[in-house]
């Protein structure tokens, strides 16, 4: 009974660390680059929505647009400032602006919420805990929540992308840029609202965590989005259900891992995962081959 | 005026600053503030971090987020050779004891570096940074699980997870070690500083050094000539993390107490900064930067609060100002007319060095 209540919190928190790494994956996918400050966007996100039923007296569902919202706003606005000028650069220079991004968000988050830990109200998300077996297993409602969210999230994004036109348009520049843009595509535009997407996704990332555990710092995204980075390069980078499949396995491999193994050495072990996997799949579970050519 | 020329010039001006700098500070350290003279040995440990990560960024053009880990093992590795030598064989003699620390802990972080680098090499740009973060990470925790203890006569004892050693404990898991004998010297530090620029302006200067750069100007292209990619790339990378090994057994034997958590992330992006602050590639450029953007924060205490987001801005205007087309063309047009060449021809100079350029 352990080992399932362990394995329903695994999943929770794999569904979490799949919301991000859809961010990290599409992002990387059609824009090329490993956008290092969306982490950072789960924890801005995850103040806003504090903000908004703290001292707004927001209700939840008004401060989970507000966060989107203003994420959206954030995400388009880093893009169109710092990344999309080094278009033509080389993947170090975007690396390390992306690494000064998220230095600036957590440094400017620290300016206007101080470095204090904050406690997330639990009003977000109020269901009743379930009892199975007579008792012997709870889930909380949260957990219920991110479960079923990160499977709707990933059923309409899998739906978008397939069937609308800007989701081909997506497809079409993460496949060829050049050829995309001789087709007519708006290449920026659609860059600019993968930002959008994957901001907004932050956002209810930024809020589900902050749910399952309710601290909030300006450091609280940096943790969990490097390890959603690992997911998708687990699952295979710019891939939408390897992100899925991923960030699952990942968050199961940490709680089972801290439970079993060491509770010390639950990031190490997250981590080692990422590297074993990179040594011996380097495109990921997912993930397509690159030939490199001359 | 030839390459061969500047590159002579421009070694000699880097030595000779670092030199004039030692002996100014040697002649008026009693003149000094306290605050300033405490950072002298922290600043020689941050010069040598700067120019050994500039070996692997500017050189090698890898991005390596994971150079505070070397550092840290370095740290405790010196920390604990030097308590085992005092308190298990009773050797008082400090110097001694620190140059065997600083050679002890560069050793230990070179064999890592080497271990870590056989996967980390394979792979390429964001993948390559990415795992060396991870390794950074793993170190910390790992690090953080770690008890040792020495008993008189020289035995030493080792723990993972279990706190319960017998004899005096050196490293304390997480509260990391304490009560350390501050062995460190302003002289030592000095020679560390010239033993790393002497290391690295060396290797840039030699066959391996030219066949590094070639990897990282191209690949594929170094790779058809002949050049054994990994080979090279893994001499810039256990270079750099035994030189940053080095610095770290300086640094911990600086402090009464350390603890793994000094060496998080955080400091491995210090570092960076430093590098890209001089120009990627530039390691006149990286003494520079460390030397002032670990004496200025002092200086700034005030601003303490703003060091951090004053970084950020700095390093995403770096980047913009050397890397857009538009930026690059005016750089290089102002430098065109200073050097009464034409402006064109030496844009095209500039982007054929292309700066530390990375893997593309």
């Amino acid at each position: 009974m352990i080992f399932l209540s362990n394995l329903v919190n695994g999943l929770s928190l794999g569904s979490i660390y799949a919301i991000i790494a859809l961010g990290y994956t599409m992002v990387y996918g059609i824009a090329k680059m490993l956008n290092f400050a969306h982490g950072d966007v789960i924890m801005v996100g995850a103040y806003i929505a504090f903000c908004a039923l703290q001292y707004w007296g927001m209700p939840p569902i008004l401060a989970l647009l507000a966060a989107m919202g203003l994420c959206t706003v954030l995400g388009i606005t880093i893009e169109g400032l710092a990344y999309r000028p080094l278009r033509q650069a080389t993947s170090l220079a975007v690396l390390i602006t992306a690494i000064g991004m998220s230095y600036l968000l957590q440094n400017l988050a620290q300016l206007i919420w101080g470095a204090n830990p904050k406690s997330f109200p639990p009003v977000m998300i109020q269901l009743p805990t379930l009892s199975l077996f007579g008792d012997r297993l709870k889930i909380s409602g949260v957990t219920i929540v991110t479960i079923l969210a990160n499977i709707v999230i990933m059923i309409l994004l899998t739906a978008f992308i397939s069937r609308t036109k800007m989701g081909k348009a997506m497809r079409c520049v993460s496949e060829d840029r050049g050829a995309a843009e001789l087709m007519g595509i708006n290449v920026n535009r659609t860059i600019s609202f993968t930002f959008a997407v994957g901001s907004a996704l932050a956002a209810v990332a930024g809020i589900l965590l902050c749910s399952a555990y309710p601290i909030l710092m300006p450091t609280t995204g940096s943790m969990p989005g490097i390890k959603a980075f690992t997911a998708a390069v687990f699952g295979g980078i710019g891939s939408i259900p390897g992100a899925m499949i991923g960030g699952i396995l990942l968050g199961v491999i940490e709680i089972l891992g801290k439970a079993y193994i060491s509770t010390e050495l639950g990031d190490a072990i997250v981590f080692a995962v990422l590297i074993i996997v990179l040594l011996f799949r380097p495109t990921g579970l997912l993930g397509k081959p690159i030939r490199e050519k001359v | 005026m030839n390459a061969k020329r500047k590159k002579l010039i421009y070694n000699s001006v880097t030595f000779g600053l670092v030199i004039l700098t030692y002996v100014l500070c040697s002649v008026f350290y009693k003149d000094m503030s306290r605050a300033l003279r405490g950072q002298l040995i922290p600043i020689c440990c941050w010069i040598v971090m700067a120019v050994s990560l500039n070996l692997v960024v500017g050189i090698s053009g890898e991005l390596s987020l994971g150079h505070a880990g070397f550092m840290s093992i370095g740290a405790f590795t010196g920390i604990i050779l030097s308590g085992w030598m005092q308190k298990g064989f009773l050797i008082e003699d400090e110097t001694l004891r620190l140059v065997l620390a600083i050679v002890g802990g560069g050793l230990l972080a070179g064999i890592f570096g080497f271990l870590i680098g056989i996967p980390v090499l394979r792979l390429r740009g964001d993948y390559l940074a990415i795992v060396t973060l991870a390794f950074g990470e793993i170190i910390r925790n790992v690090l953080n699980c770690v008890y040792i203890s020495v008993e008189e006569g020289g035995g030493l004892h080792f723990g993972f997870i279990q706190p319960n050693l017998p004899g005096t404990l050196l490293l304390n898991g997480p509260n990391g070690a304490v009560s350390v004998a501050k062995i460190s010297t302003f002289l030592c530090g000095f020679i560390l500083v010239m033993l790393a620029l002497i290391v690295v302006l060396n290797l840039m200067n030699s066959r391996t050094g030219r066949a590094i750069m070639a990897t990282r100007d191209n690949r594929i292209a170094a790779e058809s000539v002949g050049i054994n990619v990994t080979k090279y790339k893994m001499t810039a990378f256990v270079t750099a993390a035994a030189l940053a090994g080095m610095a770290g057994a300086l640094f911990g034997l600086n402090y009464s107490t350390l603890i793994p958590g000094k060496f998080k992330f955080d400091q491995s992006i210090n570092v960076l900064v430093f590098v890209v602050m001089g120009g990627i590639g530039n390691t006149l450029g990286s003494v520079i930067s460390a030397t002032v953007l670990t004496i200025l924060p002092e200086m700034l205490r005030d601003f303490a609060d703003y060091r951090m987001l004053l970084y950020a801005v700095l390093l995403i205007l770096m980047m913009l100002l050397t890397n857009t087309p538009v930026t690059r063309a005016f750089f290089g047009n102002i430098r065109g007319m200073l050097t009464r060449r034409g402006p064109q021809e030496h844009v095209e100079a500039n982007r054929g060095t292309g700066k530390g350029g990375g893997a593309k």
